[in-house]
């Protein structure tokens, strides 16, 4: 199977797979995925992602190798789908992509044999961040059925927003959603989803995710300035005594110190987001054999 | 017998046994023998004109298409003026006005002579839309009254709308007095930068960037009052709002000298159509775009087109546009692309469709749903259009036959082989349509014909 987005995940295939990452911690020299390769494709920079990607599919067993987009004949204009034809035909059975385009990971697995996970398209999907959290949400909260999870800042042109309010809905959470007009707007049409002022998104929330900004989106982009950013959305411990007593708070990476969140935020024993980051490895060892069918 | 004709080929006879007479100028709809005797529309003929029988079958005026891209010059790979406008001739289309964003572009003299050299013999009419500005650059204007003279029937820089208002207004100043309508494509660009499918729930939950409706209305509201100041004639093409069709209406009922088309697929299928929906925008039952995306349909990159695919509750306002007579013309904005330009991310899909070949069975459908009546339909794809660019559409005795012929309730699959056009990109490939054109007729010559040979591909 492919893994393209939340969308396609039961609540209890979400919960088998979380609990599958939650097994994979202490899987040593596992042979899960021998005999698979596994490409890494990742036409948008990435840190946290493909390391961890890699790291995964290695501690299954299985061969990788990395499509360095820079080195690669996608620099001499080769399309996206000439590009996995040929990785398919060397004998790739897994590609793990990421890509500035939405629904890319569609095209790769309309037009390719191998099995496609989507690591970050456009603005459309990141479900393994999603994985990620919901399960850092999970072992700190002890489930999420029924819990109030905020979101702040730039949902509309992000991915991992999105996926998170598919997987943390799914889970049956209630997702709050705040942030500047421009990056909020609509999103009440999404289930399960409200948009809020930003007081009443943090009230008695039992976590808070807050998003990276990117800067170029600073005046004509939907924020006057960043200071003004700061000034109306930046999360402080303040206006996180409006939460839930010892939420905590989470951000997919990486932040802008001093702009998503203060620094005293980011390093206080609220912060999850580190842990997001640990969780990164298991969650994409199960993905990767959930789509190798040996989940 | 070939199943295409040209223009240049002998008049034709045939005489159309029991075939339901539709005129919608003339305001008529009967059940009669129609006659056709050495291209003219006859009161008899003599014995040895064949007679065909066309019971079952519509006889309407020939379609006239204002908006249509043949790609000839310069990228022949896609379409051509032989393969375009025989596709016309197999939608039912006797006219067909073609777009200048060509390479080069259609924006002199020279350029205009070229295309009605070579399309001499074609199996439609082709017209010619000038460009609107040298080189389509947005800059400084062509050169209107020569292209005029040369026999234009209008002025566009389609793809893009005027960039500056200034420069829409003097375009509009200058062409007054010479009667021809300036064409917009209505697109404010920095509302529109970056846009990929329309505003709305559908491409918040694709991730995909939205094209807001007040990127059209704003050029369609800009136009209006330098229209009205200037006295210039003004034609929005490809319509895909309600506040635009709205703004119309209000121009319309001022007396102002405005009118505007839309496309068949912008009444038939809404953006959910991005998200992998298959049903047509009248259908009940709304697709939810926040269920689980089929993996088979969701961001074909066919669904991309300029201006996007509408909101539901836009097509259905278009729809009522069109049966109100907001609408002068449905219009196809067939745009041929190669595979290549459309088997990639959504994003660098080439925007467009093609459609002379399916706009009677989308209008058809629209018909059969209750949207429009047949006689709305044809009124604005054949009689009203073809009016608009100082073409006559008569069914009556003396006329030259300029005609279709059309069974309405034929069925026939939408596939690379029953398609006379170079290219196939449309997210209606595969699908099961109703309504088959039979005959086509132009200036009294049979441009297509499928009659007694129902079910063979002419491809053969």
């Amino acid at each position: 199977m492919n893994l393209l987005d939340v969308d396609g995940l039961s609540r209890s295939e979400l919960e088998r797979l979380l609990d599958l990452a939650v097994e994979m911690r202490e899987r040593r020299g596992d042979t899960t995925l021998r005999g698979e390769t596994v490409a890494l494709a990742f036409y948008e920079a990435s840190t946290r992602t493909r390391v961890s990607f890699e790291l995964a599919a290695k501690a299954l067993g299985a061969t990788t190798v990395d499509l360095g987009v820079a080195g690669s004949s996608v620099g001499k204009g080769e399309s996206l789908v000439d590009t996995l034809l040929t990785l398919q035909r060397t004998g790739v059975t897994i590609i793990v992509l990421r890509h500035a385009a939405s629904g890319a990971p569609y095209l790769a697995a309309r037009a390719t044999a191998a099995r496609i996970v989507n690591a970050g398209d456009g603005q459309h999907a990141h479900p393994t961040q999603a994985l990620a959290d919901a399960l850092t949400l999970r072992e700190h909260l002890g489930g999420l059925d029924g819990r109030k999870i905020a979101i702040v800042g730039d949902i509309a042109h992000s991915r991992v927003a999105r996926s998170n309010l598919q997987a943390l809905t799914a889970l049956g959470a209630s997702v709050w959603l705040a942030g500047p007009p421009a990056f909020v707007r609509g999103f009440d049409a999404w289930p399960g989803a409200t948009v809020a002022p930003l007081d009443e998104a943090l009230r008695d929330a039992d976590a808070v995710m807050t998003l990276r900004i990117q800067l170029e989106r600073e005046a004509g982009g939907g924020i006057p300035s960043l200071r003004e950013y700061v000034a109306s959305w930046g999360l402080t411990e303040e206006r996180m005594g409006l939460a839930n007593r010892g939420a905590p708070i989470l951000h997919p990476g990486p932040t802008n110190e001093g702009l998503e969140l203060s620094a005293d935020l980011a390093s206080s024993d609220r912060s999850l987001i580190g842990r997001q980051v640990e969780n990164g490895v298991p969650v994409r060892m199960a993905v990767l054999a959930l789509v190798a069918g040996a989940a | 017998m070939a199943r295409f004709g040209r223009l240049t080929d002998a008049p034709a006879s045939v005489v159309l046994a029991g075939v339901r007479v539709l005129d919608p100028a003339a305001r008529s709809d009967s059940v009669r023998d129609l006659l056709i005797v050495n291209g003219i529309v006859a009161e008899s003929a003599s014995d040895d004109v064949p007679r065909v029988d066309a019971d079952g079958l519509v006889a309407a005026p020939g379609f006239c298409d204002l908006h249509a891209h043949l790609r000839e010059p310069g990228m022949e790979g896609s379409e051509t003026i032989e393969s375009g406008t025989q596709a016309a001739a197999h939608g039912g289309f006797t006219t067909v006005c073609i777009m200048p964003n060509t390479d080069p572009p259609l924006d002199d003299v020279r350029s205009v002579e070229l295309i009605g050299a070579r399309s001499q013999g074609a199996a439609a009419r082709v017209r010619v839309v000038g460009a609107a500005t040298r080189e389509r650059a947005g800059e400084r204007l062509s050169d209107l009254g020569e292209l005029t003279r040369a026999g234009v029937v209008g002025f566009s820089d389609d793809g893009a709308s005027l960039p500056s208002a200034s420069l829409a207004r003097a375009a509009l100043a200058y062409l007054a007095p010479l009667g021809l309508p300036l064409i917009e494509h209505c697109e404010e660009p920095a509302l529109a930068r970056g846009a990929l499918m329309r505003a709305g729930p559908t491409a918040l939950r694709l991730g995909l960037a939205g094209w807001p409706s007040s990127a059209e209305l704003t050029i369609v509201e800009r136009d209006i009052a330098l229209a009205e100041e200037t006295g210039g004639r003004v034609h929005f093409t490809h319509l895909s709002t309600a506040a635009a069709i709205d703004a119309v209406r209000r121009a319309k009922a001022r007396d102002l000298n405005v009118t505007c088309d839309v496309t068949p697929h912008h009444l038939a299928l809404a953006d959910t159509w991005v998200a992998g929906d298959r049903h047509f925008a009248w259908e009940d039952g709304a697709f939810d775009a926040f269920a689980r995306l089929d993996p088979d349909l969701a961001y074909d990159g066919r669904t991309r087109v300029n201006p996007p695919l509408a909101r539901r509750e836009d097509t259905l306002a278009l729809l009522a546009g069109v049966a109100d007579g907001t609408v002068d013309a449905i219009a196809t904005d067939h745009a041929p692309h190669p595979p290549e330009r459309k088997l990639v991310e959504f994003g660098a899909a080439a925007p467009g469709m093609i459609g002379l070949e399916t706009a009677l069975s989308l209008g058809l459908a629209a018909v059969e749903a209750g949207c429009l009546s047949l006689a709305q339909l044809l009124r604005a794809i054949s009689s009203r259009p073809a009016e608009l660019v100082g073409e006559q559409r008569s069914l009556a005795v003396g006329e030259a036959a300029d005609l279709v012929v059309f069974d309405p309730g034929a069925r026939w699959t939408v596939s690379r082989d029953n398609l006379a056009s170079r290219s196939a990109n449309t997210p209606l490939l595969g699908r099961e349509l109703t309504g088959v054109v039979r005959l086509t007729v132009a200036e009294g010559r049979v441009t297509f014909d499928d009659l007694g040979r129902i079910g063979r591909d002419f491809k053969e």
